[in-house]
């Protein structure tokens, strides 16, 4: 390899990690994806420029495929539906790095064995490619199927479930052992269908809400695939690319696990070990109190001091753009507003935000969990919008519940909540929320947008 | 030294640097910084290239096209979705060119509400 191009790879590998840090920032964030995406594209350049490739027109055509195919995608796709086109495009990457390792398998068996140049440990980590690409594809496909509901969104358990994934996973790695000491290409392809098994076994257990954090898990497990795949094709591009994803993807994982109160593997084995990380999802009949839009406007027109709490109900109802006239209007009229942003609002870390910018929200409105909880004491009406498990009580008071330990926004310290839903089915993780039943506590049902519109007139003609 | 320790170095330096960069993220950017940290793994283009192009069998061909395809999808689609989502982060004076845009009324008004009181950090507090 000339020197010039391992300084091209040098640069292009510098530009992951400028990405990386300006993506950290919400101001640089669009500069850093605009110097990720110009390394990555000058990387995979360079090797039409310095080496001989054989099938460069289908190499070429391949690649406008798979760009016309993303770049479609990636502008069709609505902000709701971001978290499973992360995962869909997560999982191709994962699939891709199992084909390569497949393919430089292949590759590499000539030279392989007794006065062969190739080391067990490049064996290894062509086995740790396949092995962990076709989990991660396997288990983003589910993923997706789980947020797109092409299947239910609760855990999938099975009798046998446990053991058949255990099983899995010691054939997987037995033969992951074969590939470095008898390497073939029958034991490759095997693994690659090992790998695509347990990776469904993996995510089938995992209940809706969790499913982000696996999202995240998996990118983190693509990452390192990627990783593992630089250092056998000897490419240090690969190689800083994969583990800078890998290593930040598992510490964002560990971040958004702690915002949940969760650890990561009681999130993916809790199904698995009997207590189902969903709770019953009944219909309760208690009493409750509803009143009308007219009745909720007077609540917040009159109120100094309004918190929003919003959910993905909100976004389903693609009701953000009424909601942020709402609260035009009530300032205008004097009433202090924010939105109470909890960390995992939405159907994702930080989707809620994405969601709310989208309806141009001014970004200082947006005020994240820890820096607002303290206010609801001071706080007159909180309007709840599509939510419910992030303000529900029983998250610090009943030591059994499923959310049970996960920080909540302090709704039930305000004078008066307002819930919109649509009904009294529960939330993402289906149990009761007590905060419904409190005497402060007023209803408000309907769709979110047409609810939001009625109260919007209705606050008008106060 | 050794090749392989050489290569050790890198990991183990690169572990540490993409904990460092992302470390003060904030949680209103983590749905971004996933997706962008998505799209450069999606740099296995660059490996599916490279085994394709030295490939001579028919069989493995076919397979390194399919993964360059899955490998473009995951790249470029990545990239362009996540510009696409902090292009919302940037606040842009011009009125929005959506489907459907807000009543006129409120188009672009960016002093609204009640001032931010001095009182709280205005909404970039780090993620403890």
């Amino acid at each position: 390899m000339p020197t010039w191009v391992q300084l091209v790879y040098l640069a292009c590998a510098v530009c992951f990690i400028l990405a990386l840090k300006g993506l950290s920032g919400p101001r640089t964030a669009r500069t850093g994806n605009i110097i990720g995406a110009v390394g990555a594209v000058v990387a995979v350049i360079t090797p039409f420029v310095y080496l001989d490739l054989h099938h460069v027109p289908l190499i070429l055509l391949a690649i406008a495929v798979g760009t016309a195919a993303g770049v479609v995608g990636a502008r069709r796709v609505q902000m709701t539906q971001m978290p499973q086109m992360v995962a869909l495009f997560n999982g191709v990457g994962g699939g891709a790095a199992a084909l390569v390792a497949l393919s430089e398998l292949h590759e590499l068996l000539p030279r392989t064995g007794d006065g062969g140049d190739v080391g067990w440990f490049t064996l290894a980590a062509t086995a740790f490619t396949i092995l962990v690409g076709s989990v991660s594809f396997a288990g983003s496909v589910i993923t997706f199927a789980k947020l797109q509901e092409l299947m239910t969104s609760r855990p999938v358990v099975f009798p046998g479930l446990p053991i058949v994934f255990g099983a899995g996973l010691v054939a997987a790695v037995v033969l992951a052992v074969l590939t470095v000491t008898s390497p073939a290409i029958w034991i490759g392809v095997v693994l690659a269908l090992l790998g695509l098994l347990v990776g469904v076994l993996l995510v089938l257990p995992v209940g809706g809400a969790d499913v982000p954090i696996v999202i995240s898990l998996l990118n983190a497990f693509t990452g390192l695939t990627v990783a593992a795949g630089g250092y056998v094709l000897s490419n240090v591009v690969l190689l800083v690319g994969g583990t800078l994803v890998g290593a930040s993807g598992t510490f964002l994982t560990l971040l958004m696990a702690r915002a949940m109160g969760r650890s990561v593997s009681n999130i993916l084995f809790g199904a698995l070990r009997g207590g189902s990380t969903l709770g019953a999802g009944t219909v309760s009949d208690r009493p409750v109190r509803s009143a009308g839009p007219e009745d909720v406007a007077i609540l917040l027109g009159y109120a100094d001091r309004v918190i929003i709490v919003p959910g993905y109900g909100l976004a389903v109802a693609q009701a953000q753009h009424t909601l942020r006239e709402l609260v035009d209007v009530l300032g205008e009229r004097g009433t202090r507003v924010d939105y109470a942003i909890h960390p995992v609002a939405g159907r994702m870390p930080g989707h809620m935000n994405v969601l709310l910018a989208e309806a141009q929200v001014p970004y200082e409105q947006l005020v994240e969990m820890d820096d607002i909880n303290g206010e609801f004491k001071h706080t007159d009406v909180v309007l709840v919008v599509g939510a419910n498990d992030v303000v529900n009580p029983a998250a610090k008071t009943t030591p059994g519940a499923p959310i049970y330990g996960m920080p909540i926004l302090n709704a039930d310290e305000a004078q008066q909540v307002v819930f919109m839903k649509r009904s009294m089915r529960p939330g993402f993780a289906g149990i009761e929320n007590e905060l419904l039943f409190d005497a402060r506590t007023t209803l408000l049902f309907g769709d979110a947008k047409e609810m939001l519109g009625k109260l919007l007139n209705a606050v008008k003609t106060l | 030294m050794d090749q392989a320790v050489v290569w050790l170095t890198i990991f183990v330096l690169s572990v540490f640097v993409g904990i460092e960069v992302i470390s003060k993220v904030s949680s209103t950017l983590h749905t971004p910084l996933m997706s962008g940290a998505n799209a450069i793994h999606g740099i296995i283009l660059l490996g599916a290239v490279l085994v394709t192009g030295a490939t001579t069998s028919t069989v493995w061909l076919v397979v390194g096209l399919v993964a360059i395809v899955l490998a473009a999808v995951n790249m470029v689609g990545g990239f362009v979705v996540t510009d696409r989502m902090l292009q919302m982060f940037v606040r842009k004076r011009k009125p929005p060119t959506k489907e459907d845009p807000p009543p006129a009324t409120s188009s672009a008004a960016p002093t609204r509400g009640a001032p931010a009181p001095a009182d709280r950090p205005t909404g970039s507090g780090g993620a403890a």
